[in-house]
């Protein structure tokens, strides 16, 4: 029950955060939101020996079980590194924030609710077996990030920066969702690893490849792969603890994550290997070019971040090329899920700690904008250090983890060259190149982040604040992660061991059962290879471009700005779906009753004839037709007459008196046609009739002169004809053909013996359909008692007006 | 017989669309009233004229009308002469208020869209 309630601890503990908040206002709510992430460090920690074994651990509790909906929490290797991940750098977070947000100033409560809410989101997106509560988990992290990046709401970048965010990944999750349907239509269930069992079976189906895709587009938005990677610079507004953690760490990893998870799935799917690892080479690409553009620090961060969630996604979908090769466990495609694991884990580290770097020199400066800082080394010695760790780690130079995850990534990506199905032969040579390339971008980037902030010249006046060190509590975190950036170098295979084995063996279990199968061994020193060779050509590159990078980095302002992607979402939301949808709602939404009464009677002769015609139900049949009688022909003229009489009339006594005439001769109708009843009533309300008109003849106004526009005169015409016939068409038809006998010989026979009466009409009215009667009553009293209230109750506008307000 | 009420039923009913797609809200209830004419006579045309003697219990008849659309028939007038009423009250209210009866002019206000 335990290993369930953890993924809940964090939003139960957000509840006694505004407690802690307004009671305790001398101690930094932060310290007690710490304690969370440390119990759950401890408690995952706990499970390390179990998992490393290869043994994987689940625990369920119903929701919906007549829906099949539990929530789960499934811990293997890969769930496992990642709630680590999840709490380990929530911790250090949650530390770093302490120092970073001042208690006095800043809505502490709710940020750490928001925090905390995050924290079991995404806890639950990786441990969850079942696909709705992982949606459910999903749209939460999503909305925890909203309120995140949204937090300081009075600044229009962060509202507008937490709403472009909300867009795209909410988009994307509504996707997934639709992906995830579909798969447990095709599986018959909403469990992974019970999909992951039937692959192959679902290999066939038809949905299979709208699954993948949807799934897909679910991880690249949520993970800011290429085109959806523009939310993520803008959510830099965020506050730097969270976007140390979200939007570097955690976050944008549940979409790598996600692929991960579904690899075992859609692994076999071309599609999957050439959509996951091109998406992904692209954006690794597309993401390391523009970081040199940027100038805020947190900017080339931001697509640094992007860079290199495309380098891992990348990697996962080389690893997909495992499942097609025979003996793959002793080919180079198996490095390709290693690399990525373990470059997750290093990622995680140096970016996190780029980041809190960044909020301290932004803390300490003022600004965090690159061309106003600069010598900043002896000012602030430990952040250089810190700054300088992680920057080299990011370019992939020993001796820091990076360099061991990029080496492997060179690796990967030259075994695809040896890939020949699914005419990889052909394009393959691409993607090792592309990968140098972006590598050598990654290497001048880095450079540009540490060495433009802290060497070279200081100018102190430019700076809003001036610069000193940051306090000992803000450089802890960023300490202890430069301290793992370069641990992780030295001692590569005891995190390998248990961390990443374990983890491939859930991405790939067709390929490992356990983790002592997969044997790679990381060695800094891999001995002369192509790999090493690149890194050198890296290096000398690199260091080539970033010497000259004044001369030719101006070659980015060509680009203007309106061919961006960020233009294409402005244009979208703001144009397409703002100003462009309310011009075409204005277009047939006029606010005119005449209108819209139009679109209906043209709609409904349409349809209405339409389907006498598909159907081919006009008939027009003389059998079974009374006689003609020679009353009800004089009585038609005088009907038309009148009818007309109404319509063309040019004063309103006339047209009153004439709509009179057409009632009287209606009721004369239903004098020859044996209605008496009729007659009676249609006579005595008629008479009310024209007498009511008559009454309200005396305050309604005469008929205006205006002339109809012509256009409209004819519309008008041609609707009503239109009407008329469909009205003609259809009473003939269903006069022509009559299937079943009418009931109304029961009421004949019956009406004496089983009522005791003789008038039939009479009786059907208030003893056989009595219930009608009832209600038509209830009518005539509303209609009286509302026009009643409508003469009495007047009141005025004003008074209106004050009150609605 | 049935054939020529039901030219006259879409005759009235031509005319009542005319009238109630027109500006003046005076017309557009006396197109109601036409319409609900047109339809209490199509009701009793769709009932068939057959039969001679009007549907009142007498020596020595049995071809009665069909009396069950005259019932529904009786139950419509009542329905739609307390609509009219109402509709009327309320024509005769808002030129009151809003000093005209075009309909063109009776739009919202654009502040509520």
């Amino acid at each position: 029950m335990l290993q369930i309630l953890c993924l809940f601890i964090p939003i139960i503990a957000a509840f006694f955060m505004p407690f802690f908040f307004k009671k305790i206002r001398n101690v930094h709510t932060g310290w007690f939101v710490l304690l969370v992430p440390l119990f759950l460090v401890i408690y995952y920690t706990t499970f390390i020996p179990v998992i490393s074994k290869g043994e994987t651990i689940i625990e369920q509790l119903n929701w919906i079980p007549s829906l099949g909906i539990s929530f789960v929490s499934y811990i293997d290797g890969l769930s496992l590194l990642f709630s680590l991940l999840i709490s380990g750098i929530g911790a250090l977070v949650v530390l770093y924030s302490i120092f970073y947000l001042n208690r006095k100033k800043e809505q502490l409560h709710n940020f750490y609710i928001y925090l905390l809410i995050f924290m079991s989101a995404m806890l639950g997106v990786v441990q969850s077996d079942n696909m709705i509560t992982l949606y459910l988990f999903w749209e939460l992290t999503s909305i925890s990030s909203f309120l995140l990046i949204g937090y300081w709401f009075n600044r229009d970048k962060s509202r507008f920066g937490a709403l472009k965010s909300m867009m795209i990944t909410v988009a994307g999750g509504m996707l997934m969702l639709g992906g995830f349907v579909l798969l447990s239509l095709m599986g018959g269930t909403f469990s992974i690893r019970a999909l992951i069992e039937q692959a192959p079976q679902l290999a066939t189906n038809d949905l299979f490849i709208i699954a993948l895709i949807l799934i897909l587009l679910g991880a690249f938005t949520k993970s800011a792969q290429f085109p959806f990677y523009i939310w993520l610079p803008d959510a830099m507004e965020a506050p730097t603890p969270v976007s140390a953690y979200l939007h570097s760490a955690t976050m944008v990893k549940a979409g790598i994550y996600l692929v991960a998870r579904f690899t075992p799935v859609f692994a076999l799917s071309e599609a999957w290997i050439w959509l996951v690892a091109g998406i992904g080479l692209l954006t690794l690409f597309w993401g390391s070019f523009f970081a040199l553009k940027q100038t805020d620090l947190k900017g080339i961060l931001a697509f640094s971040t992007v860079s290199q969630l495309g380098l891992i996604m990348s990697l996962l979908g080389v690893s997909a090329i495992a499942y097609h090769v025979d003996g793959a466990e002793d080919t180079v495609f198996k490095y390709a899920a290693f690399a990525a694991i373990f470059h997750l884990i290093n990622h995680a580290t140096f970016k996190g700690s780029l980041f809190m770097i960044a909020g301290i020199v932004d803390h300490e400066t003022g600004t965090r904008d690159i061309r106003k800082l600069g010598g900043l080394m002896s000012l602030m010695p430990v952040s250089f250090t810190v700054a300088l760790i992680g920057s080299f780690s990011m370019a992939g130079l020993p001796p820091f983890n990076g360099f061991l995850s990029k080496e492997m990534f060179l690796t990967a990506m030259l075994s695809v060259t040896e890939f020949d199905l699914f005419n990889f032969s052909t394009w393959a040579p691409l993607f090792p190149i592309v990968a140098w390339i972006a590598s050598v971008f990654t290497f001048i980037y880095s450079f540009y982040f540490v060495f433009k902030t802290f060497t070279g010249k200081l100018n102190v006046d430019q700076l809003p604040t001036k610069p000193h060190e940051a306090p000992i509590g803000m450089l802890i975190s960023p300490v202890i992660l430069a301290g793992l950036v370069v641990t992780i170098f030295f001692i590569p295979n005891i995190v390998t061991d248990t961390f990443v084995k374990p983890a491939v063996v859930a991405i790939q279990p067709f390929l490992y059962t356990s983790p002592n199968d997969v044997n790679i061994h990381v060695s800094a020193w891999h001995g002369p290879t192509p790999e090493l060779f690149m890194t050198i050509g890296i290096v000398i590159v690199g260091l080539l471009l970033f010497l000259t990078l004044s001369k030719w980095q101006k070659l980015y302002s060509i680009l203007p700005e309106r061919f961006t992607l960020n233009r294409l979402y402005d244009i979208t939301i703001n144009e397409l779906l703002g100003s462009w949808m309310t011009r075409f709602s204005k277009l047939y939404m006029t606010g005119s009753i005449r209108k819209y009464l139009g679109y209906m009677f043209t709609a409904i002769p349409l349809i209405v004839i339409g389907t006498l015609i598909v159907k081919n139900a006009f008939s027009v049949t003389f059998e079974g037709s009374s006689p003609i009688h020679l009353y009800a022909v004089i009585l038609i003229v005088v009907l038309v007459i009148g009818t007309l009489t109404t319509v063309f009339a040019r004063s309103r006594i006339t047209s009153i008196i004439a709509l009179g005439s057409v009632g009287y001769t209606v009721s004369l109708f239903f004098v020859i046609f044996n209605a008496p009843d009729l007659a009676l009533t249609q006579l005595v309300i008629e008479t009310i009739s024209v007498a009511l008109f008559l009454m309200a003849f005396y305050h309604l106004p005469k008929f205006s002169k205006v002339e109809e526009r012509t256009r409209f005169k004819f519309g008008r015409a041609f609707i009503s004809i239109a009407v008329g016939v469909m009205v003609t068409l259809v009473a003939l038809s269903s006069h022509s053909q009559k299937f079943i006998e009418s009931i109304s010989n029961y009421y004949k026979e019956t009406v004496y013996t089983e009522a005791g009466g003789g008038n039939i009409v009479n009786v059907i009215l208030v003893d056989y359909r009595g219930f009608d009667t009832l209600f038509e009553i209830a009518v005539l009293a509303i209609a009286g008692i509302s026009i009643f209230a409508m003469i009495k109750l007047r009141l005025s506008r004003k008074e209106k007006n004050y009150e609605s307000k | 017989m049935e054939i020529i009420m039901a030219f006259v039923c879409g005759f009235l009913f031509m005319a009542a669309i005319y009238l109630i797609l027109s500006r003046s809200l005076l017309r557009i209830i006396i197109g109601t009233g036409l319409l609900s004419h047109g339809a209490h006579l199509l009701i009793i045309t769709m009932g068939g004229f057959g039969g001679n003697n009007p549907p009142v219990l007498a020596d020595g008849v049995t071809e009665y009308v069909d009396p069950l659309p005259q019932a529904l028939i009786l139950t419509a007038i009542v329905i739609s002469f307390g609509v009219t009423a109402f509709f009327l009250v309320l024509a005769y209210r808002s030129y009151q208020e809003l000093k005209t009866d075009d309909m063109t002019q009776m739009k919202g206000s654009e502040d509520h869209e």
